[in-house]
């Protein structure tokens, strides 16, 4: 090789992250975020994650909650080994920790949160009656553009047996945690990470028949925040809307998760 | 072969090894070029009002179909009420060109079809192997068309066509036609046990001088169903046909069509083949389950501007 050859630098394209795989945008479009090429997501990038994550819900719900608590323990360990790639992002040190300690605390709740969040009612007559935890469905989730903020907000959702579709805030933090996902044993489909415009994808996320809740904690803009809770309602999504901007490195409480649960009660008879 | 036999195959010399020498005399298929031609059609984009006329046409093409060891008078009946209110929420939505059953479950699909328009469509000659003697496959047709079917599925003996014993297969299509009656024949080729190409062009002529009034892709009981390739064979087999003998034959892809995507595909591929003539629920089937829903959730987002979720939709 010439001494004077200069090595070209391979630069990263952030894609899509959808089903497990990593696609551009079916729409073709780029944009540009702090010099890198970020693929700019469509409504039907949106629609496609949301068939996917539909796809993967079953499964993933249906996987023992020790089993759900094993795979996320691996995304820690995996998100652990990447710091210095969010730190070349900019992230600060102390927040690649807390996102890892975030996560490791929510993998804790999967074998933990039904019982916390259900129980056996005392009722008058001879009957067992139990209350159990199950997951809503499809998630959508506008996130924040921090990673402490962005782990907040999936790992309540995933942890319990969602699948979750994301608009990212930060679309090179986004991606890359989406990369950890992908060398994690996560199956494809139950993290969908769209980077883009919330303006332009979340709108049909949150009026889409066939997504349970929506997220809308990343959500600047009140106008739009109102927009979208309003096409939610024409399916009865659940809506979490923080009052305030919430404070992500404070303690989160089960609150998160348990507002991506549904009840279910159950009679039994005793018999004697 | 029989006299009844070699009276339809007009123009053509008469006898089992002249039917022979035919259709080895056909020309033979370019596979990379119907493959390539097929993908290039697929490239098309069709979009908003042209989009809907397409997802409504293509209902107004759908078999519904159910063949299944395990369907039951009801699930039958279920299916057939889908097939006449689709979408039971929107009026404007069109019923679908046919119920295809089993000919057990026939009577319980046509309670519920009669006078509707909705054609009852009934697979029959020992579905989906075709593999019994040609009596049982004859009753298994009358009683189907007794029973108040008035399209049938027949499955050639693709072991007596492989074998080259086209003049078996010639004369039990002839038969079957004659035992349909006044119902339609649907011939089903089953292209995936058909191994070339060559052999779809040749099993497509054979039907249609043998009297199919359609030709159809595939049982879907076997991996390889409808494709686009084999279905533009088809397409060029009828066109030609026409041409040549001047009576028009359907064409239904049928198994493994399961988006609107797909359909739209097909749709295309049609227009650009064979024109409008074959773009009517007359000449051109998609037999399918599935597609249906795919349909209708696409036609909901038009007209809704939401996107639809299957929980809106009727599973069978």
């Amino acid at each position: 090789m010439p001494e004077s050859s200069v090595r070209l630098s391979v630069r990263k394209t952030y894609k899509l992250y959808v089903g497990g795989k990593f696609p551009r945008s079916e729409s073709g479009r780029t944009y540009l975020v702090d010099g890198d090429n970020v693929s700019l997501a469509s409504r039907k990038d949106a629609r496609d994650a949301v068939v996917a994550a539909r796809a993967a819900q079953p499964k993933w719900a249906g996987a023992t909650a020790y089993n759900r608590g094993q795979v996320l323990y691996r995304v820690a360990e995996m998100l652990e080994a990447r710091r210095a790639e969010f730190k070349a992002l900019g992230v600060k040190g102390s927040e690649v920790d807390a996102a890892v300690d975030r996560w490791v605390w929510y993998a804790g709740w999967s074998d933990k949160i039904a019982q916390v969040a259900g129980g056996a009612n005392p009722v008058a007559g001879p009957f067992f009656n139990i209350s159990a935890p199950e997951p809503t469905g499809v998630v959508a989730v506008v996130a924040p553009p921090s990673l402490i903020g962005l782990v907040s907000v999936i790992a309540p959702a995933v942890v319990t047996g969602n699948t979750v579709v994301v608009v990212a805030g930060n679309p090179q933090a986004a991606v890359t945690l989406a990369e950890v996902f992908a060398t994690s044993d996560v199956p494809g489909g139950v993290v969908n990470v769209l980077t883009g415009h919330a303006a332009e994808i979340a709108p049909w996320l949150a009026s889409h028949d066939d997504v349970n809740a929506i997220d809308l904690s990343g959500v600047d803009d009140g106008d739009l925040a109102t927009e979208l809770e309003r096409a939610a309602a024409g399916t009865l999504k659940r809506v979490l809307r923080p009052s305030s901007a919430p404070d992500w490195t404070a303690d989160p409480g089960v609150g998160p998760m348990t507002a991506l649960l549904e009840t279910k009660t159950v009679w039994h008879p005793k018999g004697f | 072969m029989t006299a009844t036999a070699t009276s339809r195959l007009s123009g053509l010399p008469d006898s089992a090894s002249d039917l022979r020498t035919f259709l080895h005399g056909l020309p033979g298929v370019d596979k990379v070029g119907v493959e390539a031609r097929a993908a290039a059609l697929g490239t098309r984009s069709v979009k908003t009002t042209a989009k809907a006329q397409a997802i409504d046409l293509a209902i107004r093409m759908v078999d519904l179909t159910t063949l299944e060891g395990a369907d039951t008078p009801g699930k039958v009946r279920a299916l057939s009420a889908k097939a006449l209110r689709p979408d039971p929420s929107d009026p404007t939505c069109p019923p679908v060109a046919a119920v295809c059953v089993y000919p057990a479950m026939v009577p319980f699909a046509a309670e519920v079809l009669a006078g509707s328009g909705v054609h009852l469509a009934s697979v029959a000659t020992a579905f989906p192997s075709g593999q019994a003697p040609l009596d049982v496959k004859l009753a298994d047709t009358r009683d189907a068309v007794a029973a108040g079917a008035d399209e049938i599925d027949m499955v050639i003996s693709r072991g007596a066509f492989l074998a080259g014993d086209y003049g078996k297969v010639f004369d039990e299509i002839v038969a079957v036609k004659e035992a349909c009656g006044s119902a339609h024949l649907k011939v089903i080729l089953e292209t995936g046990e058909l191994a070339t190409y060559d052999n779809v062009r040749r099993a497509s002529w054979l039907a249609m001088l043998a009297g199919a009034d359609f030709i159809k892709t595939s049982t879907g009981k076997v991996p390889v169903a409808a494709t686009l390739p084999v279905t533009l064979i088809m397409l060029e087999a009828v066109r030609d046909f026409r041409e040549r003998h001047g009576r028009q034959v359907g064409v239904k892809p049928a198994g493994g069509i399961r988006t609107t995507k797909d359909a739209i595909k097909y749709l295309v591929m049609i227009n650009e083949t064979v024109g409008d003539d074959w773009l009517d629920p007359d000449w051109f089937r998609f037999g399918a389950s599935s597609l249906l829903n795919d349909l209708l959730m696409q036609r909901t987002k038009l007209t809704t501007g939401h996107y639809a979720g299957p929980d809106y939709f009727t599973l069978d």
